[in-house]
């Protein structure tokens, strides 16, 4: 810990590549935390820190590895010999079944300098959470540690229900100190800067749909309540503006005559408030199936700020499943697959044509498009070398009072391969829409009010 | 105001609030760098309560502003007393323009708002404004001048400095996105829903008379209603409701019958006890 200012402007600039957004005068105001907190207990620099430069709760998932690298336990491997795995594994049980934390820390870093450390010349060697995890498999002790807890207490007690989860929880913290761990083992060898900027995953919002995993889909689903109220009050505001028109000429004469033929106060035209009505063409096929999945629950949770919403499912044949998102309130993770359970969205063959489904709206459901419909279509565009069917999109257009079009996929990969996403783009407004951030900003913007 | 965090910890927990590490942390920072504190969190978690528990901490006065949709200048910082200067105006007669003008801009005519009030005391103070969120983004820009050197511009008087510096806490329920130019203003605290250990002795404090085991039991059960994917996670709020609902019921231990009775305590919604009732494996509500 020899120069505190080194470190701080390092981990300030770690989090500005991962895109918190820090000023100079927060840095400052760190450095000033520093010094009235002291270096000696680590727990609250870190508190002390994040309270001065974190400017809101989601950004902490990034600040915490980035500040483990930065301000690290300690040094080097723990100390005493290696240990082998059966005395590890018993020793995490007992852990695990006592909920001690200090000592699953311990317990993480023995694992990975006992099983987690891979190559053996100095340029390609490093230490692996992944192998340390495989090999140890901490998963596996949950019925163990279950049987021991019941043993000790004697069964009966109604919360003792609750254990299996309660067990899952604390691997799964061991998990997260494992990969800690080893990042920061990596990070003693390969310089910590590197490592904070690639080692550490940013915050869901910012993660690629399309290379989003399982768990970061998860923490998206959980994001889309706060998400959709904070869009309902962005778009309330915009209500409110749009609701003050355009001067209205012949009311503003007329009115005029009072003072002379002077127009001293202008009459603003009234609008009529008219809830819009929403449209959806979502393509569910595997490769952007988590986007619109996404999306889907973000429209839906903010269903109230229309008059009317229906949602269409394809792959290449399409069907109407605005009811299954509506049960889908309760169950969100199901969503995805009771769509393609439930609706017919696929014909001869299990890929994406745009060309057909397109095609199968304007035929079947042309009625659903009116002159107050803004209508969204979801999907990258892909049609897999089939006819994409540019006269179903100039007839949706030429209903609908707007067409926007989200690609997930970056906009210098529109056109490359199957991609027919720019010759859709010169019928209707598509916008590139990679993370959950970019949703955000566009609903915001394009939601009709 | 504070020497040291526990010193924190140990004045709040004097008053019945229980700060974990990083409340405590936080608010002692504010106390030293003199900087205002957001603070963010579900309902229910104390926001409100630990500016109310500094306050008293610091044998300081508590002003209030409670925000809403449309809380303006005239509600937040000072407004004029008309009437007064009307009054003022018809009395004295003889007098020149010149001199009732610069008199009825003086501060007898001025009706200080919360804001002002906290700025000009001589004595200690603790601001509180209150649900941050809920004004207007154009409210946003008034408090900015405050938060940074704590000063309000009265066109007609000049500009009124603090003498001595109020400690502001924020609060925010994340309605909305607040700017990032209040939030660079500010040091941050998100309170999220206390850890176990806490949890337990939050109970206990506020419920004394609920037994040790019982105590854990409910703790325990609200945890694991928190890890799923509910429409309203039950608040450190619920958990203490809950105790002393259990206590006025006489129970002693966590049974069926008890938890299906006084589940809607904890949650509020249909959906939820209806997913809750069947991760406890209670029978059909």
């Amino acid at each position: 810990m020899t120069d505190p200012a080194g470190r701080i402007t390092g981990l300030v600039g770690a989090l500005r590549a991962h895109g918190v957004r820090i000023g100079t005068g927060e840095t400052v105001d760190a450095a000033r935390a520093v010094e009235a907190l002291g270096l000696a207990d680590r727990d609250l620099l870190r508190e002390g820190l994040a309270a001065t430069l974190l400017h809101g709760a989601a950004q902490r998932a990034v600040f915490d590895p980035v500040f483990d690298l930065y301000f690290p336990r300690g040094v080097g491997g723990p100390d005493g010999g290696p240990t082998d795995r059966e005395t590890l594994r018993d020793r995490l049980a007992e852990a695990l079944a006592a909920d001690d934390g200090a000592s699953l820390a311990r317990l993480a870093a023995q694992a990975v300098d006992g099983l987690g450390g891979y190559g053996s010349s100095p340029r390609s060697d490093g230490w692996s959470a992944y192998q340390t995890l495989e090999r140890l498999r901490p998963q596996t002790l949950l019925a163990r540690v279950r049987d021991d807890l019941r043993a000790r207490a004697g069964d009966g007690a109604f919360a003792d229900r609750l254990l299996d989860d309660e067990i899952r929880r604390r691997i799964e913290e061991f998990r997260r100190l494992v990969g800690a761990e080893a990042r920061r083992r990596v990070a003693e060898r390969r310089g910590r800067d590197e490592i904070a900027r690639r080692g550490v995953r940013p915050t869901a919002d910012r993660v690629d749909f399309l290379f989003a995993g399982r768990d970061q889909l998860a923490e998206l689903r959980r994001t889309v309540q706060p998400l959709a109220r904070k869009l309902a009050t962005r778009l309330a505001a915009r209500r409110r503006r749009a609701a003050r028109g355009t001067v209205d000429l012949r009311r503003t004469l007329r009115s005029s005559l009072s003072t002379g033929g002077v127009p001293m106060r202008p009459v603003l035209r009234r609008r009529r408030p008219v809830r819009p009505e929403l449209v959806l063409l979502c393509d569910v096929s595997g490769s952007v199936s988590g986007f619109s999945d996404f999306t889907m629950l973000l429209v839906q949770a903010l269903h109230d700020q229309f008059s009317k919403v229906r949602v269409f499912a394809f792959v290449n044949r399409l069907d109407e499943v605005t009811g299954l998102l509506d049960h889908g309130r309760a169950d969100p993770e199901g969503l995805g697959a009771r769509i393609r359970d439930e609706a017919t969205l696929t014909g001869w063959h299990g890929s994406s044509d745009y060309g057909m489904a397109l095609g199968e709206f304007a035929e079947r459901y042309g009625a659903a498009v009116g002159p107050r419909t803004t209508v969204f279509v979801l999907g990258d565009a892909r049609t897999n070398r089939s006819d994409p069917n540019l006269p179903a999109v100039r007839e949706i257009t030429r209903r609908a009072r707007r067409v926007y079009w989200l690609n997930p996929e970056p906009a210098g990969q529109w056109g490359t391969g199957d991609s027919v996403a720019p010759a859709y783009a010169e019928l209707v407004e598509m916008h590139e829409c990679r993370t959950a951030r970019q949703l955000g900003g566009l609903v915001g913007r394009l939601l009709p009010v | 105001m504070f020497t040291s965090v526990d010193d924190v910890s140990a004045r709040l927990a004097e008053t019945g609030y229980l700060a974990s590490p990083a409340v405590a942390t936080t608010v002692f920072l504010a106390a030293r760098l003199g900087k205002p504190l957001l603070v963010e969190g579900p309902a229910g978690v104390g926001k409100t309560e630990l500016a109310k528990a500094v306050a008293q901490v610091a044998g300081a006065r508590l002003v209030r502003l409670q925000c809403y949709e449309g809380v303006d200048e005239s509600r937040a910082l000072y407004e004029w007393n008309h009437a007064k200067q009307l009054l003022r105006i018809s009395a004295g007669r003889d007098e020149t323009w010149d001199d009732t003008r610069t008199d009825i801009f003086s501060e007898e005519f001025l009706l200080p708002r919360p804001l002002l009030t906290a700025i000009r005391g001589d004595e200690p103070t603790v601001l509180l404004i209150d649900e941050t969120d809920k004004a207007d983004v154009e409210m946003e820009g008034l408090l900015l001048e405050v938060l940074s050197d704590f000063q309000i511009t009265v066109p007609e008087l000049g500009t009124v400095t603090a003498t001595r510096r109020p400690f502001v806490v924020l609060t925010s329920n994340a309605g909305r996105e607040l700017s990032e130019a209040l939030r660079r203003r500010c040091l941050f605290l998100h309170i999220g829903f206390p850890e176990e250990e806490l949890e337990r002795r939050i109970v206990r404090l506020k419920v004394p008379g609920l037994s040790e085991a019982l105590t854990e039991s409910v703790v325990r059960v609200v945890g694991a209603l928190r890890a799923m994917d509910l429409r309203k996670a039950p608040s450190v709020a619920e958990t203490v409701d809950w105790a002393r609902t259990l206590l006025a019921l006489g129970a002693d231990t966590l049974d069926e019958t008890v938890v299906r009775d006084s589940l809607g305590v904890i949650l509020k919604h249909q959906d939820d006890i209806h997913k809750a009732a069947a991760k406890l494996d209670l029978d059909a509500l």
